[in-house]
């Protein structure tokens, strides 16, 4: 039966199959055709957008963050250095799930809610295709953890980054400040630019003043990375341009031998060469560990130190500004030289009090609780100066009226600012009637030029500012723009000098032998510093009352509270003959000025035993 | 004589006036096994490219292919007659097979596919894409051609079987694949274009409640996929848009070979098998594209031409159901990376990274150099 089918019609078979054949193949063409055109639409008519597309893939432009420039102290000593470190970072474009993948490397390594606050914060502000860090500072142990489970965690990245060291932490931490991680306000401030790649940013002091020097210039390269984001290789590269290096005036001994002296107190030391204005020492205790900054201090540590009553953060040397006491009498004395009102050899009687015509009230001078008169029946400037005499400025003051005070103090950088290079300096107040007006709305009363005349009342400046004026004396008349930058990348810095204090020889040698005598002299109110000293030293001791004294009340410290004791101020310049250092320093509470002079003692002898070690070499 | 010549038209007078050759003799179809030795060079070139340069893997690769080579100059030795004859039989274990993949299979990526058996693997389903069309044309090469009605009701039947027990694996693009092996059997044994048409119009009804009702979540995201591929760029749609971006950067001349980026840097899943298609692209352009398509198109009209000069109606319908479902192959495949097709798990035939697939195509072959140098005047 079948055999019969078979044979009966093989020819129309045949020509069934041909047909069938022959639609097959059409049906092959067309399909083939189909596919053909759809790879001549990918390859040859959107070759541009493809070819664009893979380039994409395969080559991303990767910014290259410059090395932060180092800072020296005037020796070559580091005092900021830039050290490896390891920094877990993700990138968002890599993540399918954000949040997964965040709560898999908490689970992993520990991250604080102040590291995840800053991520999220820089998150939106970051490209795609950049690493935005989560942690920083990893451990040896963390870096294991994370590598041996970087299989399931696509778009998680640690890199090798330098990070900001501060090798003597709290020792300079007002001298330079710090830097930290860039925050919202100061992102949309620094060119977008330059700061790719950069996470830190100066934040006080030098680390902020120079930023521009320190920062570098951004570099890029073009890499070639895998679907995963892993660098393979550098196509392309443009170095980035390191920071600049910092060269200080700063010494550290000499910081030290401050920070050393100053012990536990709470009081700054600034320390001038008066021959440039450069900063020597720039104190301020209590001081604080600047490399918790760099990452971002913990809520707890900062709560710390922002609320601890002896205010770390604060800059005593620059934005502390204190009533100067006595310390302003050898610029007072030269005001009354420079308008005649006194020459060294005329006196003024003191009965150990003072006052005004026609008025009861008492201006005490400060032997009087002490041995019940004043310091001699007649009192000339040397005198005046050597023993701190306040009739003899209370009478001054009067006579020269408090504007012309401000008129002559102010050369001397006395209610202004010095412009040192570094931030939140504060210029005090130099009082006059019409500060008093602007100020208070009130009008200037004659008694208060009388304190005015012993740098109490009104009138403040900042160890910074006693410094500088120290040092116009100790040049007799030159005057320095303060500054804590020597050179940058070895080139040095000019120093710039302010208008000069114009007086004739005899006004300075005046006031300077005035100077001597507090240190040398036989009844100098500092006169113990002279015990076993090799140079000679110029000072003046200050006090500076913290509550006011009622009118025949005694003031006795072991009675007062201590954070109600009087400040103690010194300001003093060495060697006499040709001065090479001028200090500032007040310690805060410290009773009297014999709790700062033997500061400026140890602070002078240090500097001065490294310049003739320096001299004989 | 008369009578044998026409049973012959068009042959005869040639080949009797050659002498047995050697190959003749191995019943090697000479022109296929150049096409296919060809083809398989140049996949292994590329192989070694999209492997990452992995010598390991292009020498595992030919292992395969000396091992599908191997069972294709046996399988070209068998009798078309024995085909047919085995053909129940080889079913009959297809379908037992089968059944224990459902109850005691292996599974992989979500599906059951494997048997295990002694530790060696081996999927049921790759044998049936050759026994379907063998069980099919052994049945209908007996009966009145074109078939009639109920006699394509029942090689239907033989068909739905299997792909039906390959869908519940799930696998369907397999499935597919051995109902149109089957199917291209009943389209080239001369079943009625009424029959043709019906099942278009009845496909595409049943379009609608297959996308709603019989279509697993997976496969419908794969279909979307295709035609938005953007809408899933780090999931579904990354494979497509990957390969369309390596297939379009190779333009006209290519990136070179071993310099796909795409492929080289992971850029490009499944690079060495699924997708090596977008390698070649990328590397060789479309100058390369060409030159395999002509390689493949070469081969097809070779079985076309085999099926033509068949000389029995099982070789002519074996011939052209292996061809076509050739050519199936390479659609799909070379539609699915260029996101034509959703994508389906078929190899580009001989030039992917794989096995199975590679010795069943060769098998596949061997059967079509046995409808090739099949004795003159020899019929079942």
């Amino acid at each position: 039966m079948q055999v019969q089918f078979e044979i009966k019609d093989p020819q129309r078979e045949a020509r069934i199959y041909a047909l069938r054949t022959a639609v097959a193949i059409l049906f092959v063409v067309l399909c083939l055709v189909l596919v053909l055109g759809r790879y001549y639409a990918l390859q040859v008519t959107e070759f541009e957008t493809y070819q664009t597309q893979s380039e994409a893939n395969r080559v991303q432009l990767q910014a290259l963050p410059p090395r932060r420039g180092l800072i020296y102290d005037r020796n070559g000593v580091l005092l900021a250095d830039n050290q490896p470190s390891y920094t877990l970072s993700v990138v968002r474009e890599s993540v399918a799930d954000l949040e997964a993948t965040l709560a898999a490397l908490r689970a992993l390594v520990p991250v604080s809610e102040n590291d995840l606050e800053n991520f999220q914060k820089k998150l939106p502000r970051s490209r795609a295709s950049e690493p935005v860090p989560l942690r920083f500072r990893l451990t040896q142990e963390e870096r294991a953890r994370l590598a041996v489970n970087r299989f399931r965690l696509p778009g998680v990245v640690v890199e090798a980054q330098l990070l900001r060291h501060y090798p003597h932490g709290e020792l300079f931490s007002h001298a330079i400040g710090y830097v930290g991680r860039i925050n919202e306000r100061e992102a949309q401030i620094l060119d977008e630019t330059d700061y790719r790649g950069t996470n830190h940013v100066g934040k006080v002091g030098v680390e902020k003043y120079y930023e521009n020097s320190l920062h570098g210039d951004v570099g890029y390269q073009n890499v070639e990375s895998n679907a995963h984001g892993r660098v393979l290789r550098v196509l392309e590269r443009f170095a980035p341009v390191p920071g600049k290096n910092l060269t200080l005036t700063l010494d550290y001994r000499i910081q030290r031998a401050a920070i050393d002296a100053l012990g536990e107190r709470r009081g700054a030391v600034v320390a001038i060469d008066p021959l440039s204005g450069g900063v020597l020492a720039l104190v301020s205790t209590p001081g604080y560990d600047t490399n918790l900054f760099v990452n971002g201090i913990s809520s707890s540590d900062y709560a710390a130190l922002r609320d601890s009553l002896d205010v770390p953060l604060f800059n005593r040397a620059i934005q502390g500004t204190y009533p100067p006491g006595s310390t302003i009498k050898p610029f007072m004395a030269m005001a009354g030289l420079q308008t005649g009102l006194v020459t060294p050899l005329s006196t003024v009687p003191d009965p150990g009090w003072y006052s005004l015509p026609g008025d009861t009230h008492k201006y005490r001078d400060w032997v009087l609780r002490i041995r019940g008169t004043g310091h001699a029946p007649r009192v000339d400037m040397k005198m005046a100066i050597a023993e701190s005499c306040d009739v003899y400025f209370y009478d001054l003051a009067r006579r020269l009226t408090i504007d012309r005070m401000a008129e002559y103090l102010n050369p001397f950088g006395f209610g202004e600012l010095t412009g040192i290079d570094t931030t939140s300096e504060r210029g005090g107040v130099l009082p006059s009637t019409q500060w008093k007006r602007q100020a208070m709305g009130q009008p200037w009363y004659p008694g208060e030029t009388i304190s005015a005349g012993i740098g109490q009342g009104y009138m403040l400046a900042s160890p910074l500012q006693l410094a500088v004026a120290t040092s116009v004396v100790a040049t007799r008349g030159k005057r320095w723009r303060p500054h804590l930058v020597m050179a940058v990348d070895a080139q040095p810095v000019a120093p710039t000098q302010s208008a000069p204090v114009q007086a004739p020889a005899d006004y300075w040698d005046a006031v300077i032998d005035g100077m001597r005598e507090v240190v040398h002299g036989a009844r100098g109110t500092a006169k113990a510093l002279a015990n076993g000293i090799a140079y000679e030293m110029a000072g003046k001791t200050g006090t500076a009352q913290v509550i006011g004294i009622a009118q025949g009340a005694v003031y006795n410290e072991s009675e007062v509270d201590e954070r109600h004791r009087h400040h103690g101020l010194f300001i003093a310049f060495a060697p006499i003959e040709s001065p090479t250092i001028a200090v500032g320093i007040i310690v805060e509470n410290g009773g009297g000025s014999s709790a700062a002079s033997p500061i400026a003692r140890s602070v002078i002898d240090t500097w001065l035993a490294q310049d003739t070690v320096a001299r004989s070499l | 004589m008369a009578d044998y010549v026409r049973q012959l038209p068009n042959q005869g007078s040639r080949d009797m006036a050659r002498r047995p050759s050697t190959v003749r003799r191995l019943h090697i179809d000479v022109p296929l096994l150049v096409l296919i030795l060809l083809l398989t060079a140049y996949g292994l070139t590329v192989l070694y490219s999209a492997s990452g340069e992995n010598m390991n893997a292009v020498v595992r690769q030919g292992r395969y292919f000396a091992l599908g080579y191997l069972i294709m100059l046996l399988g070209a030795q068998v009798s078309l007659a024995r085909y047919a004859r085995w053909a129940p039989w080889l079913y009959g274990i297809g379908i037992a097979t089968l059944l224990a993949v459902v109850f005691v299979g292996v599974g992989a990526k979500g599906a059951q596919r494997w048997l295990e058996i002694g530790g060696l693997r081996f999927q049921p389903s790759e044998i049936m894409k050759l026994v379907v069309p063998l069980v099919i044309a052994a049945f209908l090469a007996g009966r009145a051609l074109p078939p009639r009605f109920h006699i394509v009701i029942a090689a239907l039947a033989l068909l739905v079987v299997p792909a039906g027990l390959i869908v519940i694996q799930p696998d369907l693009g397999t499935s597919l694949l051995i109902a149109a092996s089957g199917l291209f059997v009943l389209f080239m044994a001369g079943i009625g274009w009424r029959y043709i048409f019906g099942a278009i119009v009845l496909a595409i009804a049943s379009a609608w409640p297959v996308w709603h009702y019989g279509l697993k979540n997976y496969q419908k995201q794969r279909i979307l996929t295709m035609f938005d591929p953007d809408s899933d760029k780090l999931g579904a749609g990354w494979n497509i848009i990957q390969s369309k971006t390596a297939i379009g950067s190779g333009g006209w001349e290519g990136k070179g070979w071993l310099q796909s980026t795409q492929s080289r840097l992971d850029f490009l899943p499944e690079s060495h098998t699924d997708f090596i298609i977008a390698v070649l692209a990328e590397e060789q352009g479309l100058r390369g594209i060409l030159l395999l398509l002509g390689i493949y198109v070469l081969i097809l009209l070779r079985g076309f031409w085999i099926g033509m000069r068949a000389q029995s109606r099982f070789g002519r319908m074996m011939a052209g159901s292996l061809t076509l479902t050739f050519f199936v192959y390479i659609f799909v495949n070379m539609g699915m990376v260029a996101g034509l097709l959703p994508v389906v798990g078929v190899p580009l035939p001989l030039v992917s990274a794989g096995g199975t697939s590679v010795v069943t195509l060769l098998a596949g072959f061997g059967m079509l150099m046995a409808i090739s140098t099949e004795q003159q005047g020899v019929s079942t």
